[in-house]
Parts: structure tokens; sequence; C-alpha cells
């Protein structure tokens, strides 16, 4: 463990004093990534990154406001099945248009409206109370899901969902590959990546922060935090839609799944595995998440146990998660 | 400047009758202290006029304006400053990030969701001066866990003072610090403006009556003396309570 | 009128055993500020625990008490070995992530153990039949579960209010440090109620099982209806579980009944209006 640090360590002191250099191999590897590997490999980077936004839309949930929600597959469903409607050739779904320009912002919209609708009800209560709201709220879409299915295609969710279509006109563009789609989500995710960054370092993302720390005293200062909280409610449940929405778009169908908790467990133990209220962590733990069955899965069926038992073992032994055992590493280190 | 009164205030915890029947007003400017002996119910009082906890019966007024059923954000936001016994700080962050939550809801840029707080430095360098008044400065960059509890004391006025409150209300400001550091604590709130009505729950009797304009002595939830503080000095059933009988 | 009769003894039957459970997630709470989330998962063990040992020996009222026993012994071990870890200030979330975690991996065990499909058991032969009830005939297993969980809520009620270790469950309620102050090891009251309140999961699990049968995926519905109990009714009182698990029991059984596609929107309704009038539930500790 020691050797690996040092050699992290020595990585790490390289990769800055050769910064650009590093950072120009990174992004040839990036653009060409889809060139160069086999189409499983593709699958699995949009698969993680699609639940980077995910975990980075939770995160600013719970790592930055501390509200601990486990529901959030609540919003993610809702985004797949929103893009699902609107898309969807299938007779269920109104089918209006498949492009993006339109679709995008209006299931984030979409989301951000039902995220404001629970957060009047949940944000009103805390800490455990919020938890139950939060999965009870998401249960309850799952069931709506499954159980109305004249309406929502039940078990089999929505199907026919096409790629999406960019642009106006004579200038429309259809992603129809799976390399172009690759862009299209490594695009939102750096968009998104640098929107949560903004508002995580801005004034309302420290609010948040202090909300976390200490709400009382957010309360004595002055702030009135259940509009701040109802904010980071409507932001980070709008991303999770746009989340919902590409892998809908990915996996041409919206699926009851996506709602259930065992969805919302999955981007809880990203986001604490990864590193809660650091919005990098989580990127991590997406990434480990969406290997960490792939490899398991050919071991064993029982991925699931394993999963779960990492997570405790996170839960217990490294709460802080991967990037708070390297920051504590670094001090150590100084 | 801003005056504070308050009515009838009465409190009752089930049963028990934690606050009486309480009357006073504290004129602008006025620095007034709270005192009496442990259950005379200063707490609950102090409490009852921050908003933390509602009354059972009575009235608080700001400039007189009913603040009876604001709660406490909407009382800070009117210029009701306080503190706390215990030490309620954002542990979690550093000194600097402390005190910038406070100043940065001062004027009005919390809700700003773009840019980043680094860049705003009207706020950056107010937080700055007040972590110079209060001695802070080199303290800026550890987190508040980490500071010694005097420091954090001293945190937790600077909290209070980052909104500028029209009224300061202080909740035993020198709780569990040494000589030394009561002094200098005292000290400093004496240097504090003048248009700062202040309103102090104390215990240690020397700050009392180095810093009280005007005394209010309660007991088991009434008020027995007021006035200035030779006069409570000198009123014998304040020291009975104090003597013993 | 008589459809009414019958769905409302159905409710007393859900109600009963929703208010087994959440006497046990309210126990845990009360005493552990935890909310065990793998609670759905102990009732779900109980009652293939309780499959398994009728299918081996024949005898439905072994598995009554055996299973208890067994997922109780499991509650120890993992009050010992893993939540005993955490306790403290600041680490609640943590408790309840673990808890999560251990949610997870025990739906995937067992749906390893006894497989995927919907699984039913039948009553006891003693309890077995119909019984008429204002000329109406009703299931007598379903009878004696309402007279069972009447009588379960009675023992409980004497034991937390009257006896001397159920003082020291609600002491533990407002202060721990206090009740170790006085001497009683506080350790073992936590390891105990968490080992009873999985008890009471897993013979919930037991008992509902002729009833609700048992499948992957019940953990879960059991353990959010129980939630919206304690909610309802209001954490870490027995009044409030069993004001809590009457009216939820009732609004999902007559919610399935006339909107079955609704149900649980229609159970979350009633809890989003009872939050917005009484925040901290029907019966609830203030301050919780």
């Amino acid at each position: 463990m020691a050797a690996m640090g040092n050699v992290l360590h020595t990585f790490r002191e390289w990769s800055l004093r050769h910064r650009k250099a590093v950072l120009a191999v990174l992004v040839i590897l990036t653009l060409a990534y889809p060139y160069v590997v086999r189409s499983y490999w593709l699958s699995l980077a949009i698969e993680v990154l699609v639940f980077a936004i995910f975990a980075m839309s939770l995160d600013l949930l719970l790592g930055y406001t501390g509200l601990s929600s486990f529901g959030h597959a609540a919003f993610f469903g809702l985004g797949a099945y929103l893009l699902a409607y609107l898309t969807s050739t299938s007779e269920l779904a109104w089918g209006i248009t498949d492009n993006l320009l339109i679709t995008l912002p209006a299931v984030m919209l979409g989301t951000a409206l039902v995220a404001m609708l629970i957060g009047l009800f949940a944000l009103r209560t805390s800490g455990i109370y919020f938890l139950m709201i939060t999965l009870a709220a998401a249960q309850m879409l799952f069931s709506i899901a499954i159980r109305w299915s004249s309406v929502t295609g039940g078990s089999d969710g929505l199907v026919g969902v096409p790629r999406p279509v960019i642009g106006i006109g004579p200038l429309a563009v259809t992603i129809a590959s799976r390399e172009g789609f690759y862009y299209l989500v490594l695009a939102l995710f750096l968009a998104s990546w640098w929107l949560l960054r903004r508002i995580a370092d801005s004034p309302f993302g420290w609010a948040l922060r202090g909300i976390r720390e200490n709400e009382q005293r957010m309360l004595a200062l002055g702030y009135n935090t259940f509009r701040y909280k109802m904010g980071a409610f409507v932001i980070s449940g709008a991303f999770a839609g746009l989340a919902g929405l590409l892998l809908a778009h990915f996996f041409w169908h919206a699926a009851p799944e996506n709602l259930y908790w065992t969805t919302s467990g999955q981007v809880l133990i990203m986001v604490i595995i990864g590193g809660a209220g650091t919005l990098n962590g989580p990127i991590l733990g997406a990434a480990l998440m969406r290997l960490l069955p792939n490899f398991a899965s050919s071991y064993t069926d029982r991925w699931q146990t394993v999963m779960g038992l990492v997570f405790i073992l996170f839960v217990l032994f490294a709460p802080q998660g991967i990037i708070g055992l390297l920051r504590a590493r670094r001090k150590e280190g100084e | 400047m801003s005056h504070l009164r308050v009515e009838g205030l009465r409190k009752h915890f089930g049963g028990v009758a934690a606050l009486a029947g309480v009357s006073f007003t504290v004129e602008s400017g006025e620095r007034r202290a709270i005192i009496g002996p442990n259950g005379a119910g200063k707490s609950t009082l102090f409490n009852l006029i921050s908003g933390e906890l509602p009354p059972t019966e009575g009235r608080v007024y700001l400039d007189d304006r009913d603040i009876t059923a604001l709660p406490v954000h909407e009382r800070a936001n009117l210029g009701l400053g306080h503190t706390f016994q215990r030490n309620n700080l954002f542990l979690g962050l550093t000194v600097f990030e402390n005190v910038r939550l406070a100043v940065q809801h001062r004027h009005k840029v919390a809700p700003q969701l773009f840019k980043r707080a680094a860049s705003f430095t009207q706020v950056n360098e107010e937080t700055r001066d007040l972590l110079q008044q209060l001695g802070l400065l080199d303290q800026a960059d550890r987190t508040a866990s980490a500071l010694a509890y005097g420091q954090q004391r001293a945190l937790e006025i600077a909290l209070a003072l980052a909104t500028r409150p029209n009224v300061l209300l202080l909740d035993e400001p020198t709780a569990g610090m040494s000589p030394a550091e009561t002094l200098e604590m005292t000290r400093f709130i004496e240097s504090l403006p003048r248009s700062l009505t202040m309103l102090i729950v104390e215990h240690d009797m020397d700050v009392v009556f180095s810093l009280a304009d005007r005394i209010t002595v309660l007991h088991y939830g009434q008020v027995i003396s007021e006035g200035i503080p030779r006069e409570v000095r000198a009123d014998p059933r304040v020291q009975e309570i104090y003597l013993g009988g | 009128m008589e459809t009414f009769i019958i769905q409302f003894l159905n409710g007393l039957v859900f109600s009963m055993l929703l208010f087994v459970m959440a006497a046990g997630l309210s126990l845990i709470f009360g005493q552990m500020n935890v909310i065990n989330l793998s609670h759905g998962a102990f009732y779900l063990l109980g009652g293939y625990i309780g499959l398994s040992m009728v299918r081996q020996f024949e005898n439905f009222w072994l598995s009554l008490f055996l299973a208890p026993l067994l997922v109780a012994g499991l509650g120890l071990l993992i009050e010992y070995f893993l939540l005993r870890r955490m306790y403290g200030a600041h680490r609640h979330l943590d408790q309840v992530l673990l808890t999560f975690g251990l949610a997870l991996i025990a739906a995937d065990l067992i749906r390893w153990n006894w497989g995927a499909y919907v699984e039913s058991v039948d009553p006891p032969p003693q309890l077995a039949g119909q019984v008429a009830v204002f000329d109406i005939q009703f299931p007598l297993y379903r009878l004696s579960l309402i007279g069972f969980g009447l009588l379960l809520a009675l023992a409980l009620w004497l034991l937390i209010g009257r006896t001397r270790l159920g003082a020291i469950i609600r002491a533990g309620v407002s202060d721990a440090q206090m009740v170790s102050g006085l001497g009683i090891n506080i350790q073992l009251v936590f390891a105990g109620v968490f080992a009873l309140g999985t008890a009471l999961a897993a013979l919930a699990g037991v008992i509902g099982a002729p009833v609700l049968n048992l499948y992957p995926g019940l953990d879960f519905e059991i353990l959010i209806l129980t939630l919206v109990v304690v909610v309802v009714g209001g954490l870490g009182t027995l009044k409030g579980a069993f004001l809590g698990s009457l009216l939820i029991g009732m609004a999902d059984t007559f919610g399935k009944a006339l909107w079955p596609q609704f149900a649980l929107f229609f159970i979350f309704a009633v809890m989003a209006v009872i939050l917005l009038i009484r925040p901290s539930g029907l019966a609830g500790l203030k301050g919780t």
C-alpha cells in the first residue's frame, strides 16, 4: 500500500511539472477513445459518463448540502420516461420530437418541476424523515410506472426511443452511431461538470456547505435555509434527469428499474465510495461501480453482494471515500 | 440604532414556568446585562428574544415592530443578531469560511450561482477585516474545530458581528474563558460602537459591572430588580439571592 | 356492504402486520437513532426461513418460534460486529448507510438461495378454513392474525410502559449517556433492543407469509410501507406505530381495491397531508 502511495505521489509530482503535456495526451486519448477500443469498452465508457452525471447531481444534494436522499433514482427514471414520452415511436408515447435542442431543456425543466413538488413536502423535514420521504417518493413513482401499464408500458417500460437529433431544419444531425453518441455524452458530461463545479464554488454553494455543517447557525445568520435547500434539490434533480435522458437514448427505452431503489442505492454508493462533497469523487465512484459488476459478473453472479460488501467496508473504515483517503495520505506526506 | 422591548413574556415547559411574566425595554445604544442565579430563566429569556424558542405568552418588539411570530432568520434580517452559549460554529470549515458565510449574506450575494466565491473581493476584504479586529486573522485558514476554546468563542462573536446587527444578544460571551481571555473579550465588547444596542446574559459579575449601563435581575422567571449597576448592587433583594438569606 | 366488511377485515389484517414491523423499527430508532433500512430484509428472511422450516418439519408453530430467534441471532451479530463500531455523534447517517448496504446484500443472497419465484405458504392446519363473521365467510387464519396483533400490541405496551426494562428503553430514547451513567450496561440494552426489533420483523415475516406470499422485492415493498407508517404515526412511540399502521393498513387495502394503479400514490398523499398538519407525526416525540 505504501509502495503504491509512493508511485502515485511520484506520478502526481511528475504530471504537475509536465502539466501541459499530460493534459494534451489526456485530451487526445479521450477524443480518440471510440476508435481505439472495442465497442464493449465504448458502451462501458458511455455508461460511466452517464452515471457520473447522475452521481455528481446527488453529490450536490448529499455531499454539499448534507441532505441524505435515498430516492434520487426518482429524477433519473423520470428523466428517462419524460424523454421516452417525447421521442418514442411507441403508441403509448406522445412522440413529439427527437430533437435534443427541445427535449433536453424540456426534460430538465420537467424533472426540476417534479423536484420542486416533492421538495415542498420533503424539505420541511430533515434527517431521518427526509430520508424516508425521498425513499417513499421514488418507490411511489416506481409503483406507478410498473402498475399503470396502459400508460407507462408496465414492466416492459417505454420502448422505441430513437437516437437524438441535434440542430434546426437543414442543419439537423442525427447522432446515430455509438461513436457519435459517445462524443455527445462526453460533451454533456464536461458541461455538467463545469456547471456543477461553478455552482459548488459559488456563494450559493458555500451556503449549501454552511447548511450541511450547521443549519441552525445559518438561520441565526439570516439565511432562509429552506430556499437554499430547495435550490439544491431542484438543481440536482434536473441534472439527474439529464442523466436519465441520456440513458434512455442510449438503451432505446425507459424502464421501471431506472426508478427502483437499487438504482438509488447504486448512485448513493458511487457518491460515498468516491467521496461525498468533492464532485470528482462521485465520478471515480461511477467508474468503479460500473466496472465492478462487469468484472465481478464474470467470476460470480453475486456481484450485487460484492458491491454491497465493498460499500459496507467503505462506510465502516473510509467514510470519506477514495478522495478522502487520497487527501489523508497527502496530508500525512506533508 | 434600535431598541428592544419585551412585554409579559411567559414560557411554560410542561407544568414548569421558566418565565413568569417578564417585561422591560432596552433603549437604543444601551448595554443591558441580564443576571440571576441558575434556573432564573436567563437562557429561556434569551432564546425567546432571539427566536430560537416561541413564548407561551407575551410579545417581543424590535423598534416597535412586533417580531414575536417571526422565525429566527427573519429576526436576524431585521438586525437582531445573537450568539450561542455553547459554541455553535461551522466546525468543518475554516475560520475564514465561517465568517465569510455571514458576510456574503449581508452583502446579499449568497444566492449567486455562477461566480466563484473567491472573486467577491468586497466580501473577502470585509471578512479579513473582521477577523483582524478579533485577532483571528492568523488563524484564518485553520479549521474551526482545531481552534482553542477561547479562539472559538471569539469566532462565535465574529459570526454574530459579521451580519452588522443593530441589536446584539450575547449569551455568556466569556463562559469557560481564562481570566486573561475574559479581560480581552470584555475590552473587545467595550470597544464595539455605541450605536450597537446590546443585551448580555452573564454570570461573571466583573464583566457585568464593567460593561453594563443597566442591569436586569431575574429570579424564578421574574424581574426582581432593575436599574443602573450601583442601584442593583445596593438592592437588598439582589444581595439576598446572591449572598443567601 | 359485504365487500366493505371483507376489505375492512383485510385492512385490519394488514394493519397488524404493519404494526409488528413498525414497532420493531420504531424501537430500534428510539433507542439508537438509527433507521434500519434492512428491516424489510429481516421480514423476508424470517418468512423464507419459516417456509423452509415448514417444508422441512411440516410444523408452522415451530417456525413461529425458531425463525425470529435465528434472525435475532443474526441481528445480534450485525449489531456487535458492525453497528457498534459506529456509535457516537455524527455517524447516524453512516449507520443508516450500513443498513442500506446490508439490505442490498440480503436481497441478493435471499434471491440466490430461495429463487426468484413467488412462494406461497399455507396457514397451519389448526387455523385453516373459514369462519362466519357477520354472516360472511372469512379465513380463520387472517382473523387470528388480527387477534395476535392486538395481543402483541398489548404485550409490548406492558413491556415498554410497565416494566423496568421498558423504563430503561424509554430512558435510552432521550439520553443514552444518562442511562449508562446510572450503571446500566447501555451496550447490552442496544444489542437487546436491536435483536428484539429484528425478531419482530422476522415474526411479521413468518405470520405474514400465508397472507402476502414471499418473493424478491417484497422486502423493500414492506420496508417502504413501514417507513410511511412510522413517519405518519410518529417515530419512537408505540402508540404512533399502532395508529400509523391502522391508518396506512386501511389506506393501502382500500386503495388497492379502488385504484390499483395508484395505491402507493394514495398512501403517499396521505403521508404528505399528515406531515403538513403535524410534522412530527400523529403521536410522535416532539423534536424528532
